[in-house]
């Protein structure tokens, strides 16, 4: 909360603009991803989100926001993942309307708190809960992107082994051994590599995690749901961090 | 633009209307902040008003709950696109902390709100008085939980909910109208809803 607010000239007006559905890969049995191509490619920061805005034949608009998950060095398409929320308004039209060629509009990029760049140092602690996941998979992917060496590491808590969202990425980037560590925590299934857990995150857990660090953590990122982040930045807490380190976005509204 | 098979789910009329434009409604109330949620004592708690740099009054947690309190029934609005209706609140008119401290005419026309943990926010004093806006203590009859910003958050309903201050410290009078926490991170200085000024430039 404390940080220094990085100076830059006033931000122009965010407009909307199409962007055209690119490409559809379903992830896992809730999460399709989404490339979206802006008509006008825009710079953004390894964290930030878009709004989305869909529009029905009788002017009815309904908006969401989603974090970006694409890497900040791929503009020509920016990736989403969304995860079909049966209430839901707009995932279910996401997941069951929606086709390659299609176009929606959006705008962006949006948010300067919940950022990070390779140039910012490290390492960065980052804590995902479910989609939340999302925004910390940009920050990685840029991280690799630019082949930095900076020790990462990310724990990403998930119900099953199957609902791990970028699972196979996120495997490779670890088998990559340049400094990034994944450690996977499944809420509802057995662990299924050294590395991982198998229970909701706690403080014991989060303090193990920075022991696998080869130093304090510099930033630490949290996203989720509620009780992920509540836990998770507590947990933080207990195991030394600064709280005014700890960047939070929580989803669920 | 009409997005091709987009009907969308529509609300009755008289919560349409209720609603400002691009807000979804939410029974929930979801909890957002920047950072992890502090946890602060009653008798650590202390609510500050300042003129500039100046304390001119201070209340400890029995002193401000000794206050007059008002009970408000409101719609709330968040910028992450969700609105809760006739949400119920306790808590002192920001004119009733003005009138404790003494302070009848307003020391300048804007106020920067504290939190304790180091979140600000920026609001004109014509937004605060005249029973726009409280300094809540309790919600639906109990005390705000701490993740609801709790022990005391600030309430101006009318505006996007990031200026509803959570974990509110005080009040500061101020010549210029001074961008706060989101406000300097792209978000809009003022934030009506209903003119959906969500982000710098709306």
């Amino acid at each position: 909360m404390t940080e220094a607010v990085p100076s830059k000239a006033p931000e122009p007006k965010l407009l909307w603009q199409e962007a055209k559905i690119a490409a559809i890969m379903p992830d896992t049995p809730r999460v399709k991803r989404f490339l979206l191509a802006p008509s006008a490619p825009f710079l953004f920061r390894a964290g930030q989100h878009v709004d989305v805005r869909l529009t029905a034949p009788d002017g009815y608009q309904a908006e969401r926001s989603y974090s970006i998950a694409s890497a900040p060095e791929q503009t020509a398409a920016i990736e989403l993942a969304i995860e079909r929320l049966d209430d839901g308004e707009v995932s279910p039209f996401f997941h069951d309307v929606a086709e390659v060629g299609d176009a929606i509009e959006l705008r962006g990029p949006i948010g300067g708190h919940f950022v990070w760049d390779v140039k910012d140092g490290g390492p960065p602690l980052l804590l995902g809960g479910g989609s939340g996941v999302v925004p910390l998979m940009s920050m990685l992917r840029h991280r690799a992107a630019v082949g930095a060496r900076v020790p990462a590491l990310l724990l990403f808590s998930s119900r099953t082994w199957e609902d791990v969202i970028f699972r196979d990425e996120l495997l490779a980037l670890d088998a990559r051994n340049d400094g990034f560590q994944l450690a996977l925590a499944l809420t509802r299934d057995q662990p299924r590599r050294p590395s991982d857990f198998g229970r909701r995150v706690d403080a014991a857990m989060v303090a193990e995690l920075v022991g696998r660090l080869p130093g304090p953590p510099k930033h630490v990122f949290v996203c989720g749901g509620n009780p992920f982040v509540e836990a998770a930045s507590q947990g933080a807490i207990e195991a030394g961090v600064a709280p005014s380190m700890i960047r939070t976005e929580r989803y669920g509204g | 633009m009409i997005t091709r098979g987009f009907t969308g789910r529509q609300q009755s009329p008289d919560i349409a209307n209720r609603l400002p434009p691009g807000q979804s409604l939410t029974a929930d109330f979801p909890v957002l902040s920047a950072g992890p949620t502090p946890h602060i004592s009653l008798g650590d708690w202390s609510f500050t008003l300042q003129v500039g740099p100046k304390p001119v009054a201070k209340w400890s947690w029995a002193e401000f709950n000794a206050l007059p309190k008002t009970h408000q029934i409101r719609d709330i609005h968040c910028v992450t696109k969700w609105s809760k209706l006739d949400t119920p609140w306790d808590g002192v008119l920001v004119d009733d902390v003005f009138k404790a401290a003494g302070i009848y005419e307003p020391a300048t026309k804007f106020i920067l709100a504290h939190s304790f943990d180091g979140y600000s926010t920026n609001v004109p004093v014509a937004d605060l008085v005249g029973g726009k806006a409280i300094i809540a203590l309790r919600y639906d009859g109990k005390p705000l939980p701490p993740d609801h910003g709790g022990p005391a958050r600030l309430l101006v309903p009318h505006l996007y909910f990031w200026k509803s201050a959570k974990w509110v410290s005080g009040l500061q009078f101020t010549e210029r109208d001074e961008a706060g926490f989101w406000e300097l991170r792209g978000y809009h200085i003022y934030g009506d809803p209903w003119r959906e000024q969500r982000f710098t430039g709306d």
